[in-house]
């Protein structure tokens, strides 16, 4: 049984030309790119051009910085304590904006805040599950706000953010503003020459690179405290040896995504609505969010009558890989809060499937997928006592 | 910690065989029509519990022998997780040819058990045990049925942590018997709040009537609470404390001395009352004729104090000021 791949906002595979292009900095030029000697500097041309492509793919001016991390957790986990360290601990300002359907990372890092005494205003998203322009708007007090933090694309249900919008809003009311962009970089333009964002965050794992790698962005004169203290790589900003060979393999995964923008857009969409249109015929099912305000890979469906976890278990019995935010299937049992904060009804928010897509991803594969899911939800229908049966 | 823990994502790799089993092909699942039961000359019982929203929820059918009260076939029906299908698929099958009192003996632990490869290895997670406790509600809600009773009067006893069936009781005295002064120590003796964490407090994954830290706080203050009372009816003069020591002073007083004292136009008053090195100190004032009397240090004092010793203890000392 040849396995379907269906879970790419989760991670991604990675592409086998990135994968050879890594493969040199393992066993051949393997030196530490801070050293003196000829080892360490025969890697520079290399990493050069990595940044060259990462600067390139996200259209950034030479001035501004690309710290190289590890991935978009820490990243975030920078601006958010650093611009809290630089405004608020040692600055007049005294809270910080985001939402409520933001990943973990950036949530639970809030949370922390909060607990040293940060006030943290977490903004709703409406009806369309889109934080609203005029919702900040209104939120921001330019005295007291040091950071509005908003993704630039969910990773339950695909839904872009007005990114350009937001961040024009907080240019005007002098507010620092920050973007995570891991489940947009790959799956649509993000080009912060036309984007006033402060800082972006981005993770190589999501666009075909390797885990354990990412980038942060950090607006030209600048200044952000790091968070990892120690030796000077990273210009001071960021201590670590850096990862050699998943950074050149990061900068070719990104060239590669950026190249792959209008495939994603016509091909990768396409098969995207050719599953999501199948699902549809499947009765008593829905798709949270219109397609066009998503990005092109995503489908988070709802089947009445199914718990979530019990779906993606037959589905993975039968060699589909999907996942659920419900409550059942995550070990901390808590509710699922992008649901929560669509206001979409409990019975929905516990039978959420997300389908994500991606570039490998084959029509074959979908036709198989379609077929599966809509045996799956036979199945477990016929066993659900909740689902009216009367059709 | 261990290195599970840290690798993550290992929820269904704790799933035992035979729960991974029940919930690909449970043995159970369906539905007994009127039609059926009517056939085997029972009664039919279709009882629902929990609800989607809740993300759980399981319709159990009985055909129950009216005369024998012996559940004669059984199925199930589930809107829940691996867990909650496996536990369904196996509260069903051990329902079957028991009569309901009997049936009603089921308990989620129970299930559990009976999911396991081998007996040392729990067949499910900690934090999944609660997907299981649905599975012993929806007997006691069909019992209830087919008995035609409420169903809390089928419920003997308040239970706190449903995941491992641990009663108020159980909890109260368990803390009173160990003296225990933390939640934790309640989860360590009793193993209640060591699954699905919903009862150690409020703002768990389930809304729960009781939680341990208020049990805790509550059954501590009645301890205290016990304790003073306790204190307060002490009859020994010696662990009284000095409050109750000057009560009992006063009332030898009232009821042994000054009546004597008042014959003669005199009285006595407690100015201060000391303890120290093994002794009662017990000052004292003479009032009215008492006072400057030649037998007030001498015979009166005596008088007293050996009236003091006989009714409360060998160690007092009078002394007058």
């Amino acid at each position: 049984m040849d396995r379907i791949y269906l879970d790419s906002n989760a991670t991604t595979i990675v592409d086998p030309r990135v994968k050879e292009a890594m493969e040199p900095f393992f066993s051949q030029m393997y030196g530490n790119p801070n050293s003196l000697h000829d080892f360490g500097t025969e890697i520079h041309p290399y990493m050069r051009l990595a940044m060259d492509r990462l600067y390139s793919g996200i259209n950034a001016k030479d001035q501004d910085d690309i710290i190289i991390n590890s991935c978009a957790s820490e990243g975030n986990n920078h601006v958010l304590k650093g611009v809290y360290n630089d405004l608020i601990r040692n600055g007049p300002k005294s809270e910080i904006i985001t939402t409520q359907v933001e990943h973990p990372c950036v949530r639970n890092t809030c949370a922390f805040l909060e607990s040293l005494g940060v006030k943290i205003i977490y903004l709703p998203v409406n009806s369309d599950g889109i934080v609203d322009v005029d919702t900040l708007r209104r939120s921001i007090h330019p005295d007291k706000t040091a950071l509005v933090s908003v993704m630039w694309a969910n990773n339950e249900t695909g839904l872009i953010f007005p990114i350009a919008e937001l961040a024009a809003v907080c240019r005007e009311k002098g507010v620092l503003f920050h973007t995570d962009a891991v489940q947009a970089i790959g799956k649509i333009p993000v080009d912060v020459s036309r984007v006033a964002v402060d800082f972006l965050t981005f993770s190589a794992h999501k666009f075909h690179g390797p885990k354990g790698i990412g980038g942060l962005f950090i607006r030209k004169d600048l200044k952000l405290t790091p968070l990892l203290h120690g030796g000077e790589q990273m210009g001071g900003k960021r201590a670590g040896t850096i990862n050699v060979p998943y950074l050149i393999g990061m900068g070719l995964a990104m060239e590669m995504a950026v190249d792959s923008l209008n495939y994603e857009a016509s091909t990768v969409r396409r098969l995207r609505d050719r599953l999501e249109d199948a699902i549809l015929t499947i009765p008593d099912t829905m798709v949270v969010g219109k397609r066009a305000l998503r990005t092109p890979n995503t489908i988070l469906a709802s089947f009445r009558g199914i718990e979530g976890e019990a779906m993606i278990w037959d589905l993975n019995q039968n060699g589909v890989a999907a996942s659920t935010g419900s409550a059942c299937a995550s070990e901390s049992l808590e509710p699922n809060p992008t649901f929560v904060a669509m206001r979409i009804s409990d019975e929905l928010a516990h039978t959420g499937i997300r389908f994500s897509l991606s570039r490998f991803s084959t029509e074959e594969e979908i036709d198989r997928a379609a077929v599966l899911i809509r045996q799956s939800t036979q199945r477990l229908r016929a066993i659900s006592s909740t689902y009216k049966n009367s059709k | 910690m261990a290195k599970n823990d840290l690798i993550g994502g290992s929820l269904w790799e704790q799933y035992s065989n035979k729960v991974s089993t029940r919930m690909n092909n449970p043995e159970h699942r369906g539905e007994i029509s009127e039609a059926e039961a009517k056939e085997l000359g029972a009664r039919l019982i279709v009882a629902d519990w929990g609800a989607e929203s809740c993300g759980d929820a399981v319709r159990l059918y009985w055909a129950v022998d009216p005369k024998t009260n012996r559940i004669l076939k059984a199925k199930f029906k589930s809107f829940g997780c691996g867990t909650a299908i496996a536990s369904s698929d196996v509260m069903a099958e051990l329902s079957i040819g028991k009569t309901v009192e009997e049936a009603l003996k089921i308990t989620n632990i129970e299930v559990e058990m009976a999911l396991r490869d081998s007996p040392d290895i729990p067949a499910i997670p900690p934090q999944k045990m609660h997907c299981s406790v649905m599975a012993y509600d929806v007997i006691k809600k069909a019992a209830s049925l087919y008995k035609g009773v409420d169903m809390a009067s089928l419920v003997e006893e308040e239970i706190v942590c449903e995941c491992a069936r641990v009663s108020l009781r159980t909890i109260k005295d368990v803390i009173r018997i160990n003296n225990l002064t933390t939640v934790e120590d309640i989860t360590r003796y009793t193993k209640a709040g060591a699954f699905c964490k919903s009862c150690l407090r409020p703002g768990g994954h389930e809304k729960r009537s009781h939680y341990l830290v208020d049990i805790l706080s509550a059954t501590r203050a009645e301890m205290n609470k016990d304790k003073l009372l306790t204190q307060a009816e002490a009859r020994d003069f010696a662990t009284m404390n000095l409050i109750q020591k000057h009560r009992a002073i006063e009332k030898a007083l009232d009821e042994k001395i000054r009546p004597a004292l008042a014959a003669d136009g005199g009285s006595v008053e407690i100015v201060d009352i000391r303890e120290g090195e093994g002794t009662v100190s017990v000052y004292i004032r003479y009032l009215g004729a008492c006072k400057g009397c030649i037998s007030s240090t001498k015979g009166t004092l005596q008088f007293i104090e050996s009236m003091l010793k006989r009714e409360l203890a060998d160690n007092i000392r009078v002394l007058p000021v």
